[in-house]
């Protein structure tokens, strides 16, 4: 008795195995087209995304290239002893931090600000300019930017110095060598190539806003401010609170092209203005030191990452599919 | 509703001078490339020079193999990414819109798990020139972290599941069509709007990037525009310098050198200039259904 049963479990057991693989190759057969579709891009996603996650080891070891990376010694967490011994750790860290948090607030409030200003522009053909204009340093590159800012702050011949300072009686500053002015000046020209971006996105949301809202509220007796306070950022606030949360998200992220280019990598601004990234850059083009910036980085992918979960999980609970996933 | 003329005025009157703080970058930078040089050594920038001059272009008309070269580097990667990037990502996105597809959800995944967690520079880097030795080639210039992305496959992804009607696919599958005719025939011709935002976005994108170049070449000949603007920016006898199979007689001394940079500035953001108007409209709108979804 026992023994047939326990063979026709086994035959059964088996039919099962048998199907269950049968439905995989028939999927494989049926979906062939739609699995070699996906293969260019996924394999792309390997080599530029997939395998340098695998390459974090780097940071625990002591990369010697004659023995490869593979070969290299492991020497488990020695390159983060040494990088957050120096102050540079903690310099980079507090930079990009305050800049990125400035950045946040100071752009939000801008970008808002002016798309509460071209929703009230009446003519539509004058707010489109206005967009367009807005928008248009946001589409040039890093470098054309460090160029206006050459043209701006040459010690010698720049436009500040020759023709404004001299009307305020002012002498003559050497901009790239006094790092005071540069929490300013980078706060100023990233509002003036991202304010544009965010205008947009601000201004879709406030198009939405019912127009019955205001009529009622002009015939309540409201004036233009108590509106915009009571009506308009109010019901844009979601659109406000998932960028704010998705760009705090990123704040361990600079934009390397404006902590590079702009201060033209000059070594005395270096302490005001370096970041992770420019650090991570330099230590592994300029100085050549992979230890150090291979932890710095993962340093910066790890608490990265962490913070994008974080502000994700916080949007996901306010409005289901404003997050990433 | 009554218009309250006093309110419009203010409005646009901000508004003007927001858009004059904006262009006046620009403004500078093209005045002071058609500024004689000495212009600028003696006066410095300025919007209303004394002498104005064509020397920095006819210099640049000059040296005009290098500009040339750079100028025919950055339209090719710009050219082939943008295609290259658009049909992996079309071809990517595809399947994962599709409900029958089988794990679906974890490809998904895959993909978009790449948007959470960076591997960092190092490794990307050492990728790129010891494992795949593209130091100094035109691959470096395309395929590095430009091609496409989680971000571009999730757009392209959304559209096809909302635009494309399942029974369109369908009745197609019925009667006969295979997977490729059916995305090729059917699902491409469709998707036209969404595949001319992302595909504004590789091509500002690859014209802009000087971050690869950077990183990955050091050979002259494989600049792009926005290379070359790099080097000159630090290196202002650059150009001198590398004359890359051009005329090799200059006159070290009274070269136009600031408003040399200047005028490749401006070269190397006219084209952008110039499609801007005609594409406003869907980079506007790329950019609203990239942030905010539904």
């Amino acid at each position: 008795m026992e023994a047939a049963r326990a063979t026709q479990a086994a035959i059964a057991g088996q039919a099962n195995h048998v199907k269950k693989q049968s439905l995989l190759w028939k999927n494989l057969k049926r979906y062939r087209a739609l699995f070699l579709m996906i293969i260019p891009g996924m394999i792309y996603l390997i080599i530029n995304n997939y395998l340098p996650m695998f390459g974090v080891i780097i940071a625990f070891k002591d990369i010697n290239y004659a023995k490869g990376i593979l070969g290299s010694d492991w020497i488990g967490f020695k390159n983060f002893e040494y990088l957050f011994k120096t102050a540079d750790a903690w310099i980079i860290t507090r930079n990009t931090i305050l800049y990125n948090g400035s950045f946040i607030i100071i752009n939000t409030v801008m970008a808002i600000g002016v798309a509460i200003l071209l929703n009230e522009v009446k003519k539509k053909l004058a707010s489109r300019f206005y967009q367009s204009v807005i928008l248009l340093p946001y589409l040039i590159s890093m470098v054309v930017v460090g160029y206006l800012g050459l043209s701006m702050m040459n010690v010698e011949s720049g436009f500040i110095n020759k023709q404004i300072l001299p009307l305020l009686g002012i002498d003559p500053i050497s901009w790239y060598a006094e790092s005071k002015f540069w929490p300013y000046i980078l706060t100023l020209v990233n509002i003036w190539k991202n304010v544009g971006y965010l205008c947009i996105i601000y201004l879709a949301s406030i198009i939405g806003i019912d127009n019955e809202y205001y009529e009622a509220a002009t015939i309540d007796g409201a004036n233009k401010w108590q509106q915009i306070r009571s009506i308009t950022v109010p019901l844009i606030m979601p659109t406000i609170v998932i960028m704010t949360l998705l760009a705090i998200g990123r704040i361990f992220y600079s934009d390397f092209g404006l902590f590079y280019q702009v201060p033209l990598n000059s070594g005395p601004l270096q302490p005001t203005t370096d970041v992770i990234d420019t650090y991570v850059y330099r230590g592994l083009m300029t100085l050549g030191d992979i230890g150090m910036s291979s932890a710095a980085g993962l340093y910066q992918s790890i608490v990265g990452f962490v913070l994008v979960l974080v502000a994700n999980y916080i949007v996901s609970r306010k409005n289901r599919d404003q997050a990433l996933f | 509703m009554k218009t309250n003329h006093m309110n419009q005025f203010f409005v646009h009157l901000i508004l003007i001078l927001l858009a004059a703080a904006c262009l006046f970058p620009f403004l500078l930078l093209i005045i002071s490339s058609l500024t004689q040089e000495q212009s600028i050594v003696r006066d410095g920038y300025s919007l209303f020079p004394k002498e104005w001059s064509f020397e920095a272009y006819t210099y640049l008309w000059n040296q005009s193999s290098s500009l040339a070269r750079a100028y025919g580097i950055t339209v090719m990667i710009t050219i082939v990414g943008t295609f290259a990037g658009l049909l992996i990502s079309a071809l990517l996105a595809y399947p994962l819109s599709r409900g029958d597809m089988p794990y679906r959800g974890l490809f998904s995944f895959l993909v978009f798990f790449t948007l959470l967690f960076n591997g960092g520079l190092v490794p990307t880097y050492l990728v790129f020139t010891e494992v795949f030795e593209m130091k100094n080639t035109l691959m470096a210039l395309i395929i590095p972290g430009l091609l496409t992305n989680g971000f571009f496959i999730l757009l392209i992804r959304s559209f096809f599941s909302t635009s494309i009607p399942v029974p369109i696919i369908e009745s197609a599958y019925m009667d006969g069509a295979t997977e490729f005719k059916i995305f090729y025939r059917i699902v491409l011709p469709l998707s036209l709007p969404i595949l001319a935002t992302i595909g504004l976005m590789l091509t500002i994108g690859y014209w802009n990037d000087w971050f690869n170049g950077l990183i990955y070449v050091t050979e002259p000949d494989l600049f792009s525009i926005q290379n070359l603007l790099n080097r000159m920016l630090s290196n202002i006898q650059f150009l001198q310098q590398t004359n890359i199979g051009g005329n090799n007689s200059t006159a070290a001394a009274s070269l136009p050198m600031n408003s040399v940079r200047m005028a490749m500035a401006v070269v190397g953001i006219l084209p952008i200039l110039c499609v801007y108007p005609f594409f406003q409209k869907y980079f506007v709108k790329g950019l609203t259904i990239g942030a905010v979804k539904g």
